[in-house]
């Protein structure tokens, strides 16, 4: 596969298209990222790297004598073109990437999150929940319904992960394209209200 | 390019860049799309550049693609994509810039086409 020609491998966008965004598909590990990264895109996620020094800045010298802690740090991410003009970049991506500058290239832009929360391990989203919040980026959150994970009411969960009374918490299966589409527009509806302050009006 | 190339690790950032680390403009989002200018002369480019014009002469990509379908850093393929602009061999089509299209309009239209694939 990968030795196929990446012209060949590639899907072009619609000569249309004139405006791309973006949004982030956020939390721990293994809470369902990749699924559902994979479920909504048009072209099969695509994964880039990048080389960080333990601090966090990029390696500045592979053949410098000096030797560095070096971690790869990767992210994926998937397409879904809307509409002729308008195509939707999802990213999808640990909350530890912080201090990095792919962390910077993914939220610059971004118009919101989808922060992606496991029952068995709420706590485990606390970490890029603050992140978000430090960096002001909106946020929605999806519980992404593992077999055998604890079922709570609604209010236990919003309790237990602390949520603003407006934040949308929702359901979903990551690897469900329906259901993860619903999981999207719960938060895109909420980043219109945030502009709009009167949500209602267009629903 | 020779065989193996591709395989992830085997290229070297710096190598591939002449030892840079940030492009000569600054001007890339992960999601600024990119296009080849398909009259541009590809003789005298590095492999790295002409294997980033041979995807690109396909349609447009984001940069994140470009990336990705190199198997390369986003870091990297910036640097790439920036000398790309400078020879005049790449165009881009950055974000629409805010003041042009209102957020809620972009929302609108991003909630519309997400409704239409349910
Ligand atoms: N039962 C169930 N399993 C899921 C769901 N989403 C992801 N998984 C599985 O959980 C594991 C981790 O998912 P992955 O998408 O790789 O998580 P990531 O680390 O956040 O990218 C994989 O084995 C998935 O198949 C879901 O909604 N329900
Ligand atoms: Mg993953």
């Amino acid at each position: 596969m990968d030795s196929a020609l990446a012209s060949e491998r590639a899907v072009y966008l619609p000569g249309t298209v004139r405006t791309a965004v973006k949004l982030l598909v956020v939390g721990h590990f293994a809470v369902g990222k990749t699924t559902f990264v994979g479920s909504l895109s048009e072209i099969r996620p695509l994964r880039t790297e990048e080389t960080m020094t333990q601090a966090g800045a990029l390696v500045d010298d592979l053949a410098g004598s000096e030797r560095k802690t070096t971690t790869t740090v990767a992210m994926d991410f998937g397409r879904l073109t809307l509409s002729d003009s308008l195509v939707l970049y999802l990213f999808g991506t640990p909350g530890q990437l912080r201090f990095t500058r792919l962390w910077k290239d993914m939220t610059q832009g971004a118009m919101g999150a989808l922060v992606l929360a496991d029952t068995r391990r709420l706590e485990q989203s606390f970490p890029v929940m603050s992140v978000l919040e430090e960096q002001g980026l909106p946020y929605a959150v999806a519980v992404n319904r593992f077999e055998g994970a604890p079922v709570f009411a609604e209010e236990e969960i919003r309790e237990a992960l602390d949520l603003l009374p407006e934040t949308p918490l929702v359901v979903c299966d990551a690897r469900n394209r329906i259901s993860s589409t619903r999981a999207l527009i719960s938060l895109v509806q909420y980043l219109q209200s945030l502009h709009t302050r009167t949500p209602q009006e267009n629903v | 390019m020779s065989p193996g190339r591709r395989e992830r690790g085997l290229v070297r950032p710096y190598v591939v860049t002449d030892g840079r680390a940030y492009p000569t403009r600054n001007t890339f989002d992960l999601v600024t799309l990119v296009m080849a200018h398909p009259d541009r002369p590809l003789a005298g480019l590095s492999p790295e550049k002409r294997g980033v014009m041979e995807l690109c002469l396909g349609g447009a990509l984001s940069v994140a693609e470009v990336a990705g379908y190199l198997e390369l850093p986003v870091s990297v393929t910036k640097v790439l994509l920036g000398d790309l602009v400078d020879s005049g061999h790449i165009t881009t089509r950055s974000p629409i810039p805010p003041a042009e299209l209102p957020e809620t309009q972009l929302l609108q239209e991003v909630l519309d086409g997400l409704r239409a694939r349910l």
